[in-house]
């Protein structure tokens, strides 16, 4: 029997109105995502990568609840999204970790007020049942119970973006959205506290989508990633899959960008894109890729590839791989 | 960062320190100055008239013979009501608009905003001078006034700084938890926009002395037998042929008294920015 995925997001779209024309009416839009299928299942981990600009926050954010999606629908076990806005248990089922982990903490909180906001807001047990809680989910994050008295700015980045992880496990959500968590912290720092949620996920058995601008900063954590380009998801695989055989031109491009610690590796033959990323308001017709792609095709120019199997694994944006699809 | 800290930081401060201490002095003179005076401030003297500073008359007496020591203490009290009055207003009115304003946006942003954007287009001691002209000449009706005249930039400041906030990942991340606006207001924007409003009403603490002087100047605020600084000066202008020192007096207690005001409200800055450092 098939498993019924935990987060499943149905031709998303968000589309920001730019501009009015005469009479007030809309009539320029940025398509920060267009048309984003994704599922994720119970207890796993989805990398979502791309450059910036590409709507892989926009897409995280709607996740969340954070922003509501132009077209389209998300389902979280099966229900749409907005019944557990409508009924306030969304927090319970879904949380997220910001990128910043200095102003995604109250300054003016302390660390125990901080990381028990959501069991406040959702009326969980007496004022000493949360404060134990609160002991327990510091401890288990890495720090201790004397912390919670003290206030956000007396710590560092990394024990920051614990205190984060700890506000985002008090309701024991199901789903944990993870907006480029690590990007801001030291190298020696990233590596703790990717372990540190890995460990979380093996104990408690969460799932989450997590969110980068470099495919190797997922790596490590991912069990499936998606590659976006323009507000679309042109790849999504396996991480085994991908790595080792990527099909998209784009996700072969980032590939060869990531350094290589093997110097006998470093003339290797390197794909760089030329070109800047169009502009999301004026995307190009056909494949979104096409203007930078180092194998477009003139039918490029006019088709815009659908996101197709190219393996039992894998999922591709591409028109190398419809026609052997329809083959 | 507690009240605490920030009063430690602020008496580290040498000038905050000072302007403190004086403002303090001038609050509990304007509580006990009945009690205090040397002489009922209105209460004439016509043997004693425009005496020179003497061991009886410390700051001498005025064109009536009245003890101007005596008068100035009692002016403390106009001063520090108005001042006090006129920041109350602005804080109750001009900073929960401005916060409903940024929070909400749309028509209530639109509404409050082009209310604000009207009474700024109006000269300040103009609209003062109108507001008291509408309500009746009256200390209070200056206060009032004053209050009015100070609501927009409470209001355009609390709006500017709740924009600010309202998009900082903390508040995003008690909206995931289910937080609705009362709870986004009341724990993350006004803890953290509180800071610049406290700074903002200690400048205009001494901006409302100086208006409400003005307006008692212009004989719009205090009335005889009250006493205010402002209508001190305004004797004094009268007589300023025969005895230019009666004018000093008030004069030097509304310099003082606003200078105070400006170093604290720097003091309140320095002492309420996280990032401070001992200089």
């Amino acid at each position: 029997m098939k498993q019924q995925p935990l987060v499943s997001l149905k031709d998303i779209k968000k589309h920001f109105p730019v501009g009015s024309g005469l009479f007030g009416k809309k009539n320029h839009f940025v398509k920060a995502v267009d048309g984003v299928s994704l599922d994720i299942y119970p207890g796993e981990t989805v990398g979502l990568v791309g450059e910036s600009g590409c709507g892989k926050s926009t897409t995280g954010r709607m996740v969340v609840g954070l922003s509501d999606p132009t077209g389209g629908e998300i389902y979280f076990e099966g229900k749409k999204l907005n019944e557990y806005k409508a009924k306030k248990s969304l927090g319970k089922n879904l949380q997220m970790i910001f990128q910043d982990p200095y102003s995604s903490l109250n300054p003016r909180m302390t660390v125990a007020d901080i990381i028990a906001e959501p069991l406040v807001l959702h009326k969980v047990g007496t004022a000493s049942e949360r404060r134990k809680r609160v002991d327990e989910l510091l401890e288990r994050v890495g720090l201790a119970s004397y912390h919670g008295n003290r206030y956000p700015i007396e710590f560092s980045g990394g024990q920051r973006q614990r205190l984060g992880i700890a506000r985002a496990l008090a309701l024991q959500p199901k789903l944990i959205v993870c907006d480029e968590p690590v990007s801001a912290l030291d190298v020696s720092i990233q590596a703790q506290i990717l372990n540190l949620l890995k460990e979380i996920q093996n104990d408690m058995g969460l799932s989450y989508l997590f969110i980068a601008h470099g495919i190797q900063a997922v790596k490590h954590i991912s069990d499936k990633i998606a590659v976006m380009y323009l507000g679309k998801i042109i790849e999504f695989a396996n991480k085994e899959e991908l790595f080792e055989n990527p099909r998209h031109p784009y996700t072969k491009a980032l590939l060869s960008a990531v350094p290589h610690p093997d110097p006998k590796m470093r003339n290797r033959e390197r794909i760089i894109l030329t070109g800047d990323l169009p502009s999301p308001a004026n995307p190009p017709a056909g494949c979104s890729f096409h203007t930078r792609c180092p194998v477009a095709m003139e039918q490029c120019k006019r088709i815009d590839p659908n996101l197709l199997p190219t393996s039992k694994q894998s999922l591709t944006a591409c028109l190398l791989f419809e026609d052997k699809v329809a083959n | 960062m507690s009240i605490g800290t920030v009063f430690k930081r602020l008496m580290a401060e040498r000038l905050a320190f000072f302007s403190f201490i004086f403002l303090m002095v001038l609050v509990i003179i304007s509580i006990i100055a009945p009690f205090i005076v040397p002489y009922d401030p209105i209460e004439q003297d016509l043997m004693k008239v425009m005496a020179s500073p003497s061991a009886q008359h410390w700051l001498g007496t005025d064109e009536l013979g009245r003890d101007i020591f005596s008068r100035l203490l009692m002016g403390t009290k106009s001063a520090i009501q108005a001042g006090l009055f006129a920041i109350l207003i602005p804080l109750c009115i001009g900073v929960p608009m401005g916060i409903l304003s940024g929070y909400l946006g749309g028509v209530v942003d639109d509404i409050f905003m082009r209310i604000v954007d009207g009474i700024i287009a109006i000269p300040a001691i103009l609209l003062a001078l109108g507001i008291t002209g509408a309500l009746g000449i009256s200390l209070w009706n200056a206060m009032i006034a004053i209050g009015i005249v100070f609501t927009p930039q409470f209001a355009r400041l609390a709006r500017g700084q709740t924009l600010q906030i309202r998009s900082e990942p903390y508040v995003e991340a008690a909206k995931i938890s289910g937080a609705g606006a009362g709870w986004i207001m009341l724990k993350h924007i006004i803890p953290n926009i509180a800071p610049p409003i406290v700074v903002q009403a200690s400048f205009n603490l001494s901006f409302a002395i100086l208006v409400e002087a003005s307006l008692s100047f212009l004989g719009m605020g205090a009335q005889s037998p009250q006493i205010s600084w402002g209508n001190m000066i305004q004797q004094a202008y009268s007589m300023i042929n025969m005895n230019a020192w009666m004018i000093v007096y008030p004069g030097l207690a509304i310099i003082l008294t606003v200078l105070a005001g400006n170093f604290l409200g720097d003091g309140l800055r320095l002492a309420l920015d996280p990032k401070y450092r001992k200089t």
